[in-house]
């Protein structure tokens, strides 16, 4: 047999057919949905009399909309076209019968991370979500990608997508990381070298010592952002540790089932001499604490570095820099630290997990805030109820934190967090497009140690200092 | 789904790099449960003031541009979000035709699921044809898809690449799903292989 890459042996056991044109129906294994790209799609159905070709293969949580304040309960707390949203789903969930985590449900969360948390997510499986940040589910050796409405709908009634496969690329970070550097630098680093079109056409696989080191929360982020480097999917063969993650959760399997699962999972890796279409390698010292200064994922640099100027660029570049330059309201040639921060958002589908809020909180502990507000909202009701029991919640409440409810938040602002025009934001979220987390808005991405760095300081700064 | 085989329509210049699903439809507009009516959310945040007043300047608010049928612009045009809104907001507004240098995967995509073309040409090319459309409604382009082929208002005329299957698709207004259930056969006995394989899936 070829040497074959791990991405190459999930896609030849999910081809349910192949026409001539190369053209495949992949089979797919979990299709998770929520309120804000699923509503068109489940109306799609009703509309031609089809149904859900297999509803326990399906599962919805609404999170884009949902208010995350403890009042929450309160149906007055949500604008009325978000309440229709929320309540379309709920009533297709029931309809079409597929498993559904309700807002009032403590496993409610974003859907990235309730995926995970309740055992959908397996290594091997195809898993796809009306959602960007599907590459997230990569992190367990999954085939995971972001679909549109018409695809939720094709998935729905089907079960299948419709799908070329893409080429392989391998992005590979040997060694260790330095003290303060996290997966959250080490995926913004990429995208830094790849640009955001760098991925366009590639499923990545992530590899080297740096990743194997890293946590299964660690990993989810890295592959989280692969869709920033503008590829189809990030993934990372399993190992022991995710093994161990996945063991026991509720929808894990179980006993004999889970032995033979293991012995597949134990196959997925990538050949020694399978083919690689590009080849990225990053040495982890080499990566440092990182910030984006712009308005694309890919205007990053080291926390000591300064603004650039537009003129430093080439090509389209340069307007798109000087663009970003006047929206940020910076001065090229400023210290990166001289940024004053007015609001902090820990959270999200890259940075909402319990390691997140653990990393946050070791650098807050017994001190106080210096922006105008900070908010942590812990990506799921468990991670929530992790967190207040191992005391991290205290501690961001007594550095002067609201300690949110879970949901996708300030990460994208369609609930009531929202950004106001020219208020310049610290956030563990993953996209820091104009607008993005509240018009006007000035977002600057970072690792949720470094959030918690500047909410301390009021401006840009580099943990390492604080360590 | 509409067909597409020909177009001969004004072409709207935005010569902006790395134009995202945030910048195409803001978060705001995604509540709706319906497909239509985002056109006149199409790049809300460039294309009106604090108090919704049309900013004369934004390409698509120019007299000459309002009834554009294709959009030219910078490389990975539609990046960041899956949400298909962007091409719902694209097509509602009554752009068809979308030509850039390159896509962001999903959208390109989810363009095709809803009658819309997004075509990728070299940035040469897509040089031409942007300074075509800032002549306005003096320059019309045209687009076939059978022809596979773009011709500049001067007559100069362009070669592009499109998947065979998308292609077929869109010619042919066919609905994915429709043809996807005439392989029901070969999904079921995939998951008929599939639980023996993999039972705890
Ligand atoms: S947390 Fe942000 S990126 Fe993640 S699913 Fe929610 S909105 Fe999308």
């Amino acid at each position: 047999m070829s040497p074959k890459t791990l991405y190459d042996k999930i896609w030849d056991a999910h081809v349910a057919h192949e026409a001539e044109d190369g053209t495949c129906l992949l089979y797919i294994d979990r299709h998770l949905v929520h309120e804000v790209t699923s509503p068109q799609a489940f109306e799609g159905l009703r509309m031609t009399g089809r149904t859900v070709h297999d509803p326990a293969k399906t599962i919805a949580v609404p999170d884009h909309n949902v208010p995350t304040t403890l009042d929450r309960a309160n149906a007055a707390t949500m604008t009325e076209d978000s309440r229709i949203q929320v309540e379309a789903l709920d009533t297709n969930a029931k309809e079409f019968g597929i498993h559904y985590y309700p807002v009032s449900d403590v496993r409610q969360g974003i859907v990235h991370i309730v995926g995970p948390e309740q055992g959908w997510t397996l290594p091997g499986m195809t898993v796809v979500c009306g959602d960007s940040h599907t590459a997230t589910h990569g992190a367990f050796g999954s085939l995971a990608h972001g679909i549109g409405t018409s695809e939720v709908e094709h998935v729905l009634a089907t079960q299948t997508l419709i799908q070329k496969k893409s080429k392989n690329m391998k992005v590979e970070i040997t060694g260790k990381l330095r003290p303060g550097v996290t997966a959250k630098d080490i995926t913004m680093s990429v995208i830094g070298v790849t640009g955001t079109a760098g991925g366009t056409g590639y499923v990545i696989e992530y590899c080297g010592e740096a990743i194997r080191d890293l946590s299964m929360e660690g990993r989810m982020t890295v592959c989280n952002m692969a869709i920033e480097g503008g590829a189809r999917a990030g993934l990372i063969a399993p190992d022991e540790k995710t093994y161990a993650y996945c063991n026991g959760r509720p929808h894990a399997p179980k006993g004999a089932q889970w032995e033979a699962a293991l012995t597949w999972w134990k196959t997925l890796y990538s050949d020694d001499d399978a083919h690689w279409d590009k080849v990225v390698t990053l040495k982890g010292e080499d990566i440092a604490p990182s910030v984006t200064w712009g308005t694309s994922p890919e205007d990053v640099l080291p926390i000591t570095a300064t603004v650039p100027a537009a003129s430093d660029f080439k090509g389209g570049k340069v307007d798109a820099a000087q663009r970003s330059i006047e929206y940020m309201g910076l001065t090229a040639g400023m210290p990166l630290t001289d940024i004053k921060i007015d609001t902090v958002f820990i959270g999200s589908c890259t940075n909402g997990r319990i390691e997140d809020l653990r990393a946050a909180a070791a650098i807050l502990k017994g001190k106080k805030i210096a922006v105008t507000r900070a908010m942590v909202v812990p990506g799921s009701g468990l991670v929530r109820a992790q967190a207040e029991e191992e005391g991290l919640a205290q501690i961001f409440i007594d550095a002067g934190f609201e300690w949110r409810m879970a949901g996708c938040s300030m990460c994208l602002a369609m609930n009531p967090d929202q950004l106001a025009p020219g208020e310049r934001c610290a956030a563990t979220s993953n996209r820091n497009f104009e607008g993005r987390q509240g018009r006007g808005g000035r977002t600057h991405l970072m690792s949720p140690a470094m959030a918690a760095a500047a909410a301390i300081t009021g401006h840009l700064t580099d943990v390492r200092e604080m360590m | 789904m509409d067909k597409f085989d020909k177009l001969s329509g004004i072409a709207a210049p935005l010569p902006l790099i790395n134009i995202d699903t945030d910048m195409i439809i803001p978060k705001q507009f995604l509540k709706t449960i319906k497909r239509s009516g985002l056109g006149v959310n199409l790049f809300d945040e460039m294309r009106y003031d604090d108090d919704r007043n049309e900013i004369p300047t934004f390409v698509l608010n120019k007299p000459q541009y309002r009834d554009a049928e294709i959009l030219v612009a910078g490389d990975n045009f539609g990046c960041g979000s899956s949400r298909e809104h962007a091409p719902w907001a694209i097509k509602d507004f009554g752009i068809r035709c979308v030509i850039a240098p390159s896509y962001a995967d999903i959208f390109y995509s989810n363009c095709f699921k809803n009658g819309i073309l997004p075509i990728a040409l070299p940035q040469e090319q897509v040089d031409v044809l942007m300074k075509d459309a800032e002549k306005g409604s003096n320059a019309r382009i045209e687009v076939d898809l059978e022809a596979q082929t773009i011709t500049s208002s001067d007559g100069e005329v362009f070669n592009f690449e499109v998947d065979s299957f998308k292609k077929h698709c869109l010619m042919n207004g066919l609905d994915d799903i429709g043809l996807t259930l005439e392989k029901a056969s070969s999904i079921e006995s995939f998951e008929a292989q599939a639980a023996t394989a993999r039972p705890w899936v």
